[in-house]
């Protein structure tokens, strides 16, 4: 490997030989380079799913009403049902030790909001100190709704950030007042959401303001929970699969609902949303490896074409050399060194195209389902080792038989 | 310098055996120049890769100077071609990539020499050939009679005990037949024993002995007078 003359004659003959020498290392090349970008998109649609499921919390259990589809105790269906402050006590009374956070909502949409000349239609939603992290939000500036205002129904607004430059446009907002439907409200701060700019034009006031400011009495949107964390992602799921059913059931019994109305009361499991995420994340994974892996075979199998046609071509060449004197391994070496240091330089050529691509176009590339497409280096670097080899053995066996023909067959193949 | 001893060899296709050479004797004195004869099927190709050991006889004995040559493996067999003979080929059989300078410096690659002394040795085989100006050539810029003679370069290069020619002038024209074959005449001038095999009969008779093969036997082996292509001949 280290020596010098070998090099000098291999160096000889890869200058003398550059098509032969460019199309083995385009192949290498485009194989390496196809490879990586495919994982790297994958590791992009990873990216893009999970950061569509960041928007909440992800163990939040929400619940919302409709009307009703089943007649029931005389009642007749197609009842509107609502959700009250009561439901909210009842069910926090009753689970007080395995909740970790919980608000009632009471959210209304499309409220105009004003402030001084700016002023833009945003959802208003009441609710409690805890959605902060139901919703998964963190703040920017500022603090969000507690306890104090919710008992005074203080008029207090927290603004989400995409709000906040609608109105404001980067100028201070604590301690301002915008007007909603009317009313003002004194900002008390900022927010941002992982969500995106879709989470971040709404507006959250106390929740007994907005009951009281939009004339709802006791009413209720819907209700938001999480419950305390769990050693293993089973018990969670065990444990709010529990708390949803048992919730479900005593709204069904306080609001007078058949049992079997699939329509009335609605519960959504984040933590079996996110089984379903994790069982999507894996699917992509295993598709975009089953793809890579069979990228990588195709390289193997060209690679391996190439190395039979060159040995095949330079047979009558290795019958020269044999007939004055090399021997059999200092063939098959000089044939294996050639084939490993282009298949090396081609591979790390093609490793370095696509990085780049990933590096300056990656971050244009930002779709709801793409996002941060990159990859893991030593993954990459495994796959050229791993073309290196194949390519390695795939043109040992030919170099391999080539020198240890008869170097008289070998002269009389034209 | 060559002996060998009641050699033997068949080709096998499929079922049906060839006995190509049936018990040669014949032994080669150093600074010899002979040239084997026969009509095509007599074995002389056969027995000159035996000879070369580019090939194996199936029984009988080959000393080539004074070294048994039976059951090699590759690498002796290769070594032993390196250090005992040089090749002259019909077809030529330079590397076409490489330029006049690098194939004649290619034996020595093998022996093992630096690259400066390859390419100094090299172009001192070319000089002796006369193509000193053609070194840096390619085999396809050159003629045929120019090819031949890199090839004979190449064959020296390595300085070895015998010249084995396999029809050396077989593709060349008469004028450059002769050519070629004044400066082998040179060659065995200073002492190297030089074996051609070719089937035309003026190029026999400007060796020193023609040894006549037919059907896997010697018929007729005799000293001849050597006829020099420089004296008798108008080049």
């Amino acid at each position: 490997m280290f020596n010098l003359e070998r090099w000098q004659e291999i160096f000889d003959t890869i200058r003398k030989n550059k098509l032969r020498t460019f199309l083995t290392g385009l192949s290498v090349a485009s194989g390496i380079f196809i490879l990586v970008i495919l994982l790297a998109m994958g590791q992009g649609m990873q990216n893009g799913i999970s950061k569509e499921f960041e928007r909440d919390a992800s163990n939040r259990i929400s619940v919302w009403t409709d009307v009703t589809s089943e007649e029931y105790k005389g009642l007749n269906p197609g009842r509107r049902i609502e959700l009250e402050n009561r439901d909210y006590d009842f069910a926090v009374k009753r689970n007080e030790d395995k909740l970790e956070y919980k608000s009632g909502v009471f959210s209304i949409w499309g409220v105009l909001t004003t402030y001084v000349n700016e002023s833009g239609s945003y959802r208003i939603e009441g609710v409690r100190g805890d959605y902060q992290f139901l919703e998964n939000e963190t703040l920017v500036t500022g603090r969000y709704i507690n306890e104090n205002d919710l008992v005074s129904s203080e008029k207090v607004a927290v603004i989400g950030n995409q709000v906040y430059l609608d109105l404001f446009k980067d100028k201070n907002s604590l301690g301002e007042y915008i007007d909603i439907s009317g009313i003002k409200f004194k900002v008390i701060g900022v927010y941002s959401d992982p969500g995106g700019e879709r989470e971040e034009t709404r507006i959250f006031i106390p929740l007994t303001t907005a009951q009281r400011v939009f004339n709802a009495g006791e009413k209720l949107r819907s209700l938001a929970f999480t419950l305390q964390n769990q050693n293993t992602y089973k018990e969670a799921l065990a444990a709010s699969e529990a708390f949803s059913e048992q919730l479900e059931t005593n709204l069904k019994l306080a609001h007078s609902i058949s049992p079997t109305d699939k329509r009335a009361v609605i519960i959504n499991n984040s933590l079996e949303n996110m089984k379903r995420f994790y069982d999507l994340n894996k699917m992509i994974k295993i598709f975009f490896w089953g793809v890579g892996i069979c990228t990588i075979i195709a390289g193997v199998v060209g690679v391996s074409n190439i190395m039979l046609i060159i040995v095949k071509e330079r047979t009558k060449e290795i019958g020269i050399r044999k007939a004055i004197g090399a021997q059999p391994w200092s063939i098959i070496g000089m044939i294996l060194h050639e084939s490993i240091f282009v298949t090396a330089l081609a591979g790390f050529v093609g490793l370095l195209f696509s990085l780049a691509l990933i590096q300056f176009a990656g971050p244009f590339i930002e779709t709801s389902f793409i996002s941060n497409p990159s990859v893991d280096f030593s993954v990459a670097i495994t796959t050229v080792f791993i073309l290196i080899i194949a390519g390695a053995v795939a043109g040992f066996f030919p170099a391999y038989r080539a020198a240890n023909i008869k170097p008289i067959e070998a002269l009389r193949d034209e | 310098m060559i002996e060998i001893k009641d050699l033997h060899k068949s080709y096998y296709m499929g079922k049906n055996s060839l006995h190509v050479l049936k018990g040669i004797n014949f032994s080669v004195a150093e600074g010899e120049m002979v040239s084997i004869m026969g009509s095509s099927g007599s074995g002389k190709s056969t027995l000159l890769n035996i000879l070369g050991i580019l090939d194996e006889a199936d029984s009988g004995t080959y000393t080539l100077d004074h070294t048994l040559i039976k059951n090699l493996n590759e690498k002796v067999a290769a070594q032993y071609r390196n250090k005992f003979l040089g090749f002259i080929f019909q077809s030529f059989n330079l590397i076409n990539y490489k330029s006049a300078l690098e194939n004649v410096a290619l034996p020595l690659y093998y022996q093992g020499e630096k690259r400066q002394t390859r390419t100094e040795k090299a172009m001192h085989y070319l000089e002796k050939v006369g193509l000193a100006d053609w070194a840096s050539h390619l085999p396809n810029e050159l003629s045929g009679g120019q090819k031949q003679r890199v090839a004979i370069a190449r064959a020296l290069a390595s300085d070895p005990k015998v010249l084995l020619a396999d029809e050396p002038t077989g593709a060349l024209d008469t004028k450059t037949s002769y050519e070629v074959m004044d400066l082998i005449q040179g060659i065995n001038d200073e002492g190297k024993t030089i074996l051609i095999v070719t089937h035309e009969e003026d190029i026999a008779n400007m060796t020193k002995r023609i040894v006549n093969l037919k059907d896997g036997l010697i018929i007729d082996d005799s000293r001849i007078e050597q006829i020099r292509v420089k004296s008798s001949i108008n080049v």
